[in-house]
C-alpha cells in the first residue's frame, strides 16, 4: 500500500498519525506485559518473543517480495508477532511458536488481502489454531519453573487463589496474560496517547464482571471477581486484542454491542464451557459477528430521518 | 484422441469435479481425514457415477423429459444401495469409517450433475466414460485431499506412520477447518497451474478430435452440446 494517499478538493483533515506510528505505539505499550513476562519466566520467554516475531515479520516481508507490495514497514506484523507470544505458554516448542506467526500472517491476514482485510485478530486466529493443533504444548504452564495450573483453572476446580500473585503477575499463564499491573500500565499510554479508548474494554470487563457475578456460583463476592478478572488474558484480551482497528466496529453504539457480547460469551466460555479460558474464542467470534453489528448500528447520516427516508 | 479419452482427461484435469467445478463438497470435506477414506469414497462414488450414467444414457429416449429428476434419482439410490451392501460385506473397515456418507452418495450433485448435464443427452459409452473420468477425478481429488491431511494431522500416509514420532502432529488437520486450508490450498494451486499455461498460451489442448465447430462434417457431432469445447482453447 502506498503511503502516500493523496486527496485533493474537498477541506479534508490532514492527519498526521500514520500506521506505523499506531503500531510503535501498540508496541511500546506492550513492552510492560513482555518485560515483566521475560522476568517472571526466564530468558526462554525472550527466545519465544523473538522466534514468534522473526516469523511474522519474515513472513510479511517474503510475502510482499513475491506480491511486490511490501508493506513489512507498517510494522503491523511486529505487533501480530507480539501480541501472539504473549498469547503463547513459554514452553511452548520454539517451532510452533514460529508456524503460529506463519498461520497468523499468511493464511489470516495477507491471503485475505493484508492489514485492513483481515476479518479475524491475526494473533488471535494463530493463538486458537495453535491451541486446536496441540492441545497438550499450548495449555502446560509453568511458573518457577514448575508446572502448575494457571489461577483460573485452579478457580474452577474450586481452590482458592492468591490475589496478589494474580495482580502483580506471579502466577502461571501465557507469557503476557499474568500481570495485571504491567497490562494496565501499557493500556494507560494507548488511552493517553489517544489510541484506544474505553468503550470497548469498559463495556467488555462490566458485561463479564455482571456475568460472572449471576452465573459464577458465587454472587458478587469481590474475591471470586477479581480472581476472575486477573487471573486470565481477559485484561489482555480487552486491551490490546478486542480494541484492535481492523476487527473491531467502526460505529460507537456498535463497540459497546460489541464489547457486551465479548464479555457475555468470556463468561458462558469459562463458567460453562469444558475449559478454564475462553477469552480468545470469545473476541474472535466478536470479530467475526462485527459487519452484522455495523449494519446494525449504522448511524443516521445528516439530512435523514431515522430509518433512512429524507427529511 | 478418441472420445472416451477424451472424458476421462475431462473429468480427471480439465473439469475435475471438486477442484474445478467445486461439486461434491460435502463428502470432499467430511470423509477426508485419511488417504484410505478419501480413497475408498472417491471408488465407492465413480462406481455408482459410472454405472447410473450408463443406465441413464441407455434410458434417456424413455424417460420423459418432466420427471427426469426423480428416475434418475431411483437409478442412483437403486445403485448406491447395492454399493453399500456390497461394502458391508466384503470392505466392512471402509463400511464403518465412511458411515452415514455412503447413502448419502444418493444426493451427490456430481452424479446428478453428470446426469443432468451429460448421460442424458449422449449416447451409453461416451457416458460410461464420463462417468469414470468425473470419478477418477474425484478420486484423485479426495485421495490428495486425505493424504495431504492424514499427513499433517496425523503424521501417517495410508496407516503407516511416515513422520517421527518427535515431530507432532498438527491436529487441526484432522478436524474440520483442516479440511478447508487443504481444498483451498488445492484449489489455489489448480488455478495457478492453469494461470501460468495460459499466459505461456499453452492453454488445455482443445479436446476431442478437433474441433472445427463445423458440426455438418463432424463425426463426433451426434449427441455433441458443444458445451464441453473451450471456446477459447487454442
Amino acid at each position: 500500500m502506498s503511503e502516500l494517499f493523496k486527496v485533493s478538493s474537498n477541506p479534508h483533515i490532514r492527519s498526521k498519525v500514520a500506521t506505523n506510528g499506531l503500531m510503535l505505539a501498540v508496541v511500546t505499550a506492550l513492552m510492560p506485559a513482555a518485560g515483566f513476562g521475560i522476568y517472571n519466566f526466564g530468558p526462554r520467554a525472550l527466545a519465544v518473543i523473538v522466534v514468534t516475531m522473526a516469523s511474522t515479520v519474515l513472513t510479511e516481508y517474503f510475502f510482499g517480495l513475491l506480491t511486490k507490495k511490501l508493506t513489512v514497514t507498517d510494522l503491523s506484523a511486529v505487533v501480530t508477532g507480539l501480541l501472539l507470544a504473549l498469547n503463547l505458554p513459554v514452553s511452548i516448542p520454539l517451532w510452533m511458536a514460529a508456524l503460529g506467526g506463519v498461520f497468523a500472517i499468511l493464511v489470516v491476514k495477507m491471503l485475505f488481502g493484508g492489514l485492513g482485510q483481515n476479518f479475524m485478530n491475526p494473533a488471535l486466529a494463530a493463538r486458537c489454531f495453535l491451541l486446536i493443533s496441540f492441545p497438550t504444548a499450548m495449555t502446560s504452564f509453568q511458573c518457577d519453573a514448575y508446572t502448575g495450573a494457571t489461577p483460573l483453572a485452579a478457580l474452577k476446580a474450586g481452590e482458592s487463589v492468591n490475589l496478589l500473585d494474580c495482580v502483580i503477575g506471579r502466577t502461571a499463564g501465557t507469557i503476557g496474560e499474568t500481570s495485571v499491573i504491567a497490562i494496565v500500565i501499557g493500556a494507560c499510554l494507548l488511552i493517553l496517547l489517544g489510541v484506544i479508548d474505553l468503550r470497548i474494554p469498559g463495556s467488555y470487563i462490566v458485561s463479564f464482571v455482571l456475568f460472572a457475578g449471576i452465573f459464577g456460583g458465587y454472587g458478587f463476592e469481590p474475591r471470586y471477581l477479581a480472581a476472575q478478572l486477573s487471573g486470565g488474558g481477559l485484561m489482555l484480551g480487552a486491551f490490546f486484542m478486542a480494541t484492535d482497528y481492523v476487527t473491531r466496529p467502526i460505529t460507537i453504539k456498535g463497540q459497546y454491542v460489541f464489547g457486551i457480547f465479548l464479555g457475555v460469551m468470556t463468561g458462558i466460555f469459562r463458567i460453562f464451557g469444558p475449559g478454564a479460558e475462553g477469552v480468545s474464542y470469545a473476541i474472535i467470534l466478536g470479530n467475526l459477528l462485527v459487519p452484522l453489528i455495523e449494519k446494525y448500528t449504522k448511524p443516521t447520516a445528516f439530512g435523514y430521518q431515522r430509518g433512512g427516508s429524507k427529511r | 484422441m478418441n472420445k472416451a479419452g477424451e472424458r476421462i482427461y475431462n473429468g480427471l484435469i480439465k473439469e475435475n469435479p471438486t477442484l474445478v467445478l467445486m461439486l461434491g463438497m460435502c463428502p470432499t470435506l467430511a470423509v477426508t481425514t485419511s488417504a484410505i477414506n478419501g480413497l475408498g469414497m472417491g471408488l465407492t462414488t465413480m462406481v455408482v457415477l459410472a454405472l447410473s450414467n450408463l443406465i441413464i444414457s441407455l434410458l434417456r429416449k424413455v424417460i420423459p423429459g418432466r420427471v427426469r429428476i426423480p428416475a434418475f434419482i431411483v437409478i442412483i439410490a437403486s445403485f448406491v444401495t447395492a454399493v453399500q451392501l456390497l461394502l458391508e460385506a466384503y470392505i466392512p473397515f471402509l463400511n464403518k469409517s465412511l458411515g452415514v456418507y455412503i447413502p448419502l452418495i444418493v444426493v451427490n450433485c456430481i452424479i446428478l450433475g453428470r446426469a443432468e448435464s451429460y448421460a442424458y443427452s449422449n449416447p451409453a459409452i461416451p457416458s460410461l466414460f464420463d462417468g469414470i473420468g468425473m470419478g477418477l477425478g474425484f478420486t484423485f481429488a479426495l485421495t490428495c485431499i486425505g493424504a495431504l491431511r492424514e499427513l499433517l494431522g496425523a503424521g501417517q500416509l495410508f496407516g503407516f506412520g511416515v513422520l517421527p514420532a518427535s515431530v507432532e502432529p498438527i491436529r487441526i488437520f484432522g478436524q474440520a477447518p483442516g479440511a478447508f486450508f487443504v481444498l483451498a490450498a488445492l484449489v489455489a494451486l489448480q488455478n495457478r497451474v492453469k494461470n501460468v499455461r495460459k499466459q505461456k498460451g499453452k492453454d488445455y489442448e482443445k479436446i476431442g478430435s478437433g474441433c472445427t465447430e463445423d458440426c455438418m462434417n463432424c463425426k463426433n457431432a451426434d449427441g455433441c452440446t458443444k458445451r464441453f469445447y473451450d471456446e477459447n482453447a487454442k
